[in-house]
């Protein structure tokens, strides 16, 4: 268990070190400096500004240097807002989107794992086309679009719900909805066929053969093992919840780190959209990883310190 | 002897895509106490179906018991409600699979697996279930059955897997043990210590069990009576001795002749040419006349009229008919 | 019981005496194979036929590149002339899915929007196609030490976040319809390989593949003739997969301003501009592009799972 875990570990840290180099390298072959865009500044102080951004000195130094920032975690300050430093923003808009995607992950594994097993207990009635429905509608829609149509209809048209800003349970409500459809159409899928093929698992039959009741069969003996592969797409899930932030919060005005993201790129400012993508990408990959740990923890026979298991 | 369980004209149905499967065609046999009755026969000739549906565990829709009844203790298993059917399962009568690979759950210990079926049914407390589950763990030979109460199945072999099966089965003591394939999966030597674990336990417990096997070897060892199913129906029945040494049918001879003994040395195995009919559309005739040496024209028109030979030995050929005697011995 | 004598044999007199005459038989007619034996392909396509949704998800599919191509040539306006007398007019027999705010037919450019938004899903699809499977390909043949380090590379690009690195690489290209679909599959490829790999691996064990490699067949020819055939099933369901994913990707991008660029016009960038038009009641200009969006989802959805359960070997009856 011990040296499996270490073995992750590491993995993680190379692929952290690849995302850092890889944006590193890709933010720095932009043909010209951030600063010789929009605004007309003159030479001396463009050079003053690259000097003190590092700009200046050899690719590698700034490499290392950028390096060493980031181990450190101290992302430095922001080209386009001098005043902010990237760990500001960071930790400004981080307690937010978190408790945001936290949130939607909650709202979105209940019902996507409900509606799921109903469906596949209904198999074929009228209950599982309605779920199946449902779920497809989900994936189907984009978030920014269904953010839109909720904020016009039950904000504006109708309004029961407030938007913009985070200050209220009531205020959470439609970036929630809006957020989670999508990752609940995909749990919802996925815990309907991992059902219904574990429902034609001979064990489920030994279980009949038992004269165990219905209920008890599909949660003893069914629902276990049929939310292993659920728990497998949790990771990319939780990913995909992370990128709808960017959307989410902006639509919203949700003051979280998408906001700032979203910013980031449109204006351009290459150290606030280095340090939130290594961060982004940090938590993705811890999410992974605990994905794979819990993955361990509910199947049995995933021996964790054999790696092959798998 | 006392019948425990009564099987009067069994007719299994499946509906698929491509239209009604009839697995199990008019299948009559009874059950006495205390004995093994082995159903042999080729793959898809519907005994597997037949003893699933004893238990309505035949997957339904799209399967579903078309007519006939099985009767047990005066209730007729084929009609009462699925929440009679459960109150059976597993305490009157068990079951168990060909695979014991995939027969547990692989994510719950063997010990919740084995106490969950006797609280089911009769609700003792926890501790009192679990030393029955003891008991019997160490009567179906688990050896250090307090150690490994808390294993999973990955952590057993096949045998041992079967044996926790087994035990599963009979926990509830059962009357009747309906046991399919259960020694396909495993190993030849694995395979004798199962068989013999049967034995001992009929023995010990008095237990009635159906064995359905396409294993001649295996039920040479073990039944009392064998019935022998073509195409969902049963061909031939008989005790052991009558099936072995004055087989009638021709499928139930090719059937001997093709398992390899010792016993008749020098002689070839004869394989049973072709392959069993379409489900779909059954022929009205016998359907072995296709591959059978001594098909007749009388074969094909019209499907063959029981004939008993002792009590316990009946066949359905018509071949029984006096006039292919002559056919045959002018043949000669 | 009289019935238990041997002598007393069962004599129906219905039954005519002549029936009891050998019957005159071949040997071909017992080895006949009874079913009709239909080819993997065939097989599928019927299931996938009965599967009246998949079918639903297909028929829209073909009805939608039909309308891609025929859709700006049967609509009396132009998709890029800015009329600014004619700002965001309902639908109307004239504009028949109404105008946006520079005054353009949001039919003709819906359609001129799909060939966009096709384009970029089936270019996706079709070079994690190829990448993919000429990796993940030789990965799983090779097996070993090749296919260890090969998918270590894989392991490390699956770890990064998708989306992240196609929006990293979008802010560095420069936006664009190139930029787009090199950022999608430049890490989009690696889900076709690892599957690829996985049923590579699978196959490779089946003994029809180990006898053909006995015979000594060259390692191309097996690749082509038997692994191939029999992974494409989870191949082909895959693909039906990107094109809506990759779609999906480029309005999530079009949303961030990373998407297509004016004058070319794609869904995902159409909706994004009319994002703020249904506040102000203009929501035909959201409406249309969001449902063919959404109806393609659906169909490449439906279709896919129709393929998954009609390509499935396991579930042949």
């Amino acid at each position: 268990m011990l040296r499996y875990i270490m073995k992750r570990l590491i993995a993680m840290v190379i692929t952290l070190w690849f995302i850092v180099t890889l944006t590193f390298f890709l933010m720095h072959s932009i043909p010209g400096s951030p600063f010789n865009e929009e605004r007309a500044t003159s030479e001396a102080v463009q050079r003053n500004l690259e000097s003190f951004y590092n700009l200046d000195k050899p690719l590698y130094v700034q490499y290392f240097s950028y390096m060493k920032s980031v181990v450190t975690l101290d992302f430095g300050p922001s080209i386009k807002k001098p005043s902010q430093s990237v760990n500001d923003m960071l930790s400004r808009g981080f307690p937010v989107s978190f408790e945001l995607g936290i949130v939607t992950l909650v709202v979105a594994i209940i019902s996507g794992i409900t509606l799921g097993v109903i469906a596949a207990l209904r198999h074929n009635g009228f209950i599982d086309y309605l779920a199946m429905t449902i779920a497809v509608l989900g994936i189907s829609i984009p978030n920014f679009v269904l953010a839109t149509m909720l904020i016009q209809q039950l904000a504006v048209n109708v309004p029961i719900f407030p938007v913009a800003t985070w200050s209220s349970p009531m205020h959470m409500v439609l970036p929630t909805l809006a957020l989670a459809t999508g990752p609940m159409a995909i749990i919802a899928r996925l815990t309907r066929s991992s059902m219904m093929e574990v429902l034609t698992q001979d064990y489920i039959r030994t279980a009949r053969a038992k004269g165990l009741s219905p209920v008890k069969i599909v949660f003893r003996h069914a629902l276990r093992n049929a939310l292993l592969p659920v728990v497998t797409v949790l990771g990319t899930l939780a990913a995909s919840i992370l990128t709808g932030t960017f959307v989410i919060e902006k639509i919203f005005a949700i003051p979280g780190m998408g906001k700032y993201f979203v910013e980031s790129i449109n204006t351009r400012d290459y150290p606030v959209i280095m340090g939130t993508t290594v961060f982004y990408s940090a938590i993705l990959i811890i999410m992974l990883f605990l994905v794979d740990i819990a993955y361990g923890i509910l199947d049995p026979r995933i021996k964790l310190h054999k790696k092959e298991g798998s | 002897m006392e019948k425990v369980l009564e099987v009067k004209d069994l007719h299994v149905t499946f509906s698929t895509y491509g239209g009604e499967v009839k697995a199990v065609r008019g299948v009559s046999f009874d059950l006495h106490k205390g004995e093994t009755l082995a159903i042999v026969g080729e793959s898809g000739c519907g005994k597997s179906v037949t003893s699933q549906s004893i238990m309505r565990l035949i997957p339904s829709p799209p399967g579903r018991i078309a007519s006939g009844s099985v009767l047990y203790k005066g209730k007729d298993l084929a009609k009462i409600s699925e929440k009679e059917m459960r109150k059976i399962r597993g305490a009157d009568i068990s079951m168990i699979f060909q695979d014991p690979m995939t027969a547990l759950n692989p994510t719950l210990t063997i010990g919740k697996q084995l106490v969950e079926g006797i609280i089911q049914h009769d609700g003792s407390p926890k501790e009192k279930a679990k030393k029955r589950a003891l008991e019997m763990l160490n009567l179906v030979g688990i050896p250090d059955p307090e150690m490994r109460f808390k294993n999973y199945p990955h952590e057993f072999s096949g045998g041992m897997r079967q044996r926790i099966v087994i035990a599963m089965a009979l926990v509830c003591e059962p009357e009747i043990l309906i046991a399919d394939e259960p020694t396909t999966a495993l190993d030849v030597t694995i395979q004798a210590q199962i068989l013999d674990l049967f034995k001992e336990i009929q023995r010990k417990t008095n237990v009635s069990i159906i064995l359905i096997t396409h294993d001649l070897g295996v039920v040479a060892q073990v039944a009392d009576r064998i019935a022998v199913m073509y195409a969902g129906k049963i061909v031939e029945a008989g005790n052991r001795r009558e099936i072995f040494y004055k087989p009638q049918h021709p499928y139930t001879k090719g059937l001997l002749q093709s398992v390899p003994r010792l016993d008749l040395e020098g002689e070839d195995l004869v394989p049973i040419m072709g392959s069993p009919p379409d489900l779909f559309s059954p022929p009205v005739g016998c359907p072995f006349t296709a591959r059978c040496d001594f098909a007749m024209e009388v074969c094909d028109k019209a499907y063959p009229f029981k004939t008993h030979l002792t009590k316990e030995h009946h066949v359905d050929c018509w071949l029984q008919d006096k006039r292919a005697q002559k056919m045959l011995s002018a043949a000669k | 019981m009289e019935l238990h004598k041997r002598d007393n044999r069962n004599i129906s007199p219905e039954i005519p005496d002549d029936w009891f005459a050998p019957k005159n038989k071949n040997q071909e007619q017992a080895e006949a194979v009874v079913r009709p034996s239909l080819s993997y392909w065939q097989d599928a396509w019927n299931r996938l036929v009965k599967n009246k949704l998949a079918m639903t998800g297909l028929i829209f599919l073909i009805l939608l590149t039909i309308m891609a191509f025929l859709g700006p040539a049967i609509s009396p306006h132009s998709g890029s002339q800015q009329q600014l007398a004619n700002q965001n007019l309902a639908p109307s027999s004239d504009y028949w899915f109404g105008t946006d705010e520079l005054g353009r037919d949001v039919f003709t450019r819906v359609w001129q929007g799909a060939q966009v938004s096709l384009f970029v899903g089936l270019a996706a699809a079709l070079i994690d196609f190829a990448i993919g499977v000429a990796y993940g390909g030789i990965a799983g043949y090779k097996g070993g030490k090749t296919d260890n380090f090969m998918m270590r590379i894989v392991e490390i690009l699956y770890g990064l976040p998708y989306l992240l690195v196609v929006i990293l690489i979008s802010v560095v290209m420069g936006p664009g319809l190139f930029t787009i679909i090199f950022a999608l599959t430049i890490t989009g490829w690696v889900g076709m390989a690892r599957i690829v790999r996985g049923q590579v691996l699978q196959v490779k064990n089946y003994e029809f593949v180990m006898a053909s490699k006995t015979f000594g067949t060259k390692t191309g020819r097996i690749i082509r003739k038997n692994l191939l055939p029999n992974t494409m099933g989870p191949i082909i369901v895959q693909m039906t997969l990107t094109v809506p994913s990759a779609i999906f990707a480029e309005a999530f991008l079009s949303f961030l301003g990373l998407g297509i660029q004016p004058p070319l016009a794609s869904w995902g960038s159409m909706a994004n501009d009319a994002l703020s038009a249904i506040l102000t009641g203009h929501w035909w200009r959201l409406f249309f592009p969001a449902l063919l969006i959404s109806l393609t989802m659906f169909s490449f959805n439906v279709l896919g799972d129709g393929l998954q359960d009609a390509l499935d070997p396991k579930l042949r009856r």
